[in-house]
């Protein structure tokens, strides 16, 4: 399994996403310059936290526009997995590769610090090697990570399973004091109809080795290499549940 | 040339934190009148176009494909004389 880190200007959890899946997981992976035509080759692409293009305009908005991106959604539309991590959440949604936007946090500060998911959905290639209800402990760093849609397309996204991870306290219970941004219904991340693109503002890739105080989320990309390992592909409107 | 004015709100139906604590400042700066205050974007682009109306469907178009998010955004704009003539 070949992964692809797109690197864009202004990334800066770039090096941290390789370093997971390389020296942390064992896997084949490089960087993907902004400017590339092409993903070919690669079986998993992850979009890095960061700042790209200084997050001017709007987070992500720059970026969703980048030469590179016009492959990864190509890509995406074939069924190719895509991880889109904080700003690549952002870029995800920016390119409507996922539904809604983010706005900026409801208390108007940067939070960045560990956070407690609840695993919604454990069907998903992203989740497939935890358990529902399963608590993971994960770094969040972002100023914009209040997620936002219409109500039509929040209740869409329940009913169809693509909420997959919420915020919640340590004991997995989702309550307002567990949320650090505002998001609606505590969303921390989704996935797209046919669950092979996620979005989630937490930091995986900073917390894939317990050195580094926690390996909880080395549960996303083993859940990605357990999917891939069993020779699974994502089908066209599989249905997540 | 022409200088479109372009302004890109969030929607009303959707929370602005930034305007909520602009306006708590001003009232406890003392301006007691004043009831709500929203936080947007102005943008003067430049653009060459034989009249106004004929630059209208370009300042449309990246009103709808970049400067705005039309999930929590919306935008208007004015064309007037002007812009970065040498």
């Amino acid at each position: 399994m070949k992964w692809g880190v797109v690197v864009f200007p202004g990334s800066n959890c770039d090096r941290d996403a390789l370093w997971a899946l390389r020296e942390a997981l064992g896997q084949d992976a490089g960087f993907i310059w902004h400017q590339a035509k092409s993903v070919e080759g690669f079986d998993a692409i992850v979009l890095p936290g960061g700042f790209s293009y200084g997050d001017y305009l709007r987070t992500g908005a720059i970026a969703r526009f980048s030469p590179v991106m016009e492959s990864v959604e190509e890509f995406a539309r074939r069924g190719g997995l895509v991880l889109g991590i904080c700003n690549g959440f952002q870029i995800l949604l920016e390119a409507g590769l996922l539904p809604g936007a983010m706005l900026r946090n409801d208390s108007l500060q940067f939070r960045c610090r560990y956070v407690h998911l609840r695993v919604e959905n454990e069907k998903t290639p992203f989740t497939l090697a935890c358990s529902k209800g399963d608590v993971l402990r994960i770094p969040i760093a972002h100023n914009e990570g209040n997620y936002y849609a219409d109500e039509a397309t929040i209740r869409r996204l329940i009913e169809n399973g693509r909420v997959v991870f919420r915020y919640c306290d340590a004991a997995g219970c989702v309550t307002l004091e567990a949320n650090p941004n505002g998001s609606m219904e505590n969303i921390a991340g989704i996935c797209n109809e046919r669950g092979n693109v996620l979005g989630m503002m937490p930091h995986p890739e900073r917390c894939s080795e317990s050195l580094l105080g926690s390996a909880d989320g080395a549960m996303v990309f083993k859940s990605l290499i357990k999917f891939w390992e069993r020779g699974e592909r994502p089908s066209r409107n599989a249905g997540l549940r | 040339m022409f200088l479109a004015c372009v302004r890109v709100m969030l929607k009303r139906s959707v929370l602005d934190p930034q305007g909520v604590t602009v306006m708590g400042a001003l009232k406890s700066l003392g301006f007691d009148t004043v009831s709500d205050v929203r936080v947007g974007k102005y943008f003067q682009i430049a653009i060459d176009a034989p009249t106004p109306d004929e630059a209208r469907p370009a300042v449309d178009e990246m009103c709808r494909k970049l400067l705005s998010n039309p999930v929590i955004e919306q935008y208007d704009f004015d064309i007037v004389a002007g812009g970065a003539g040498k």
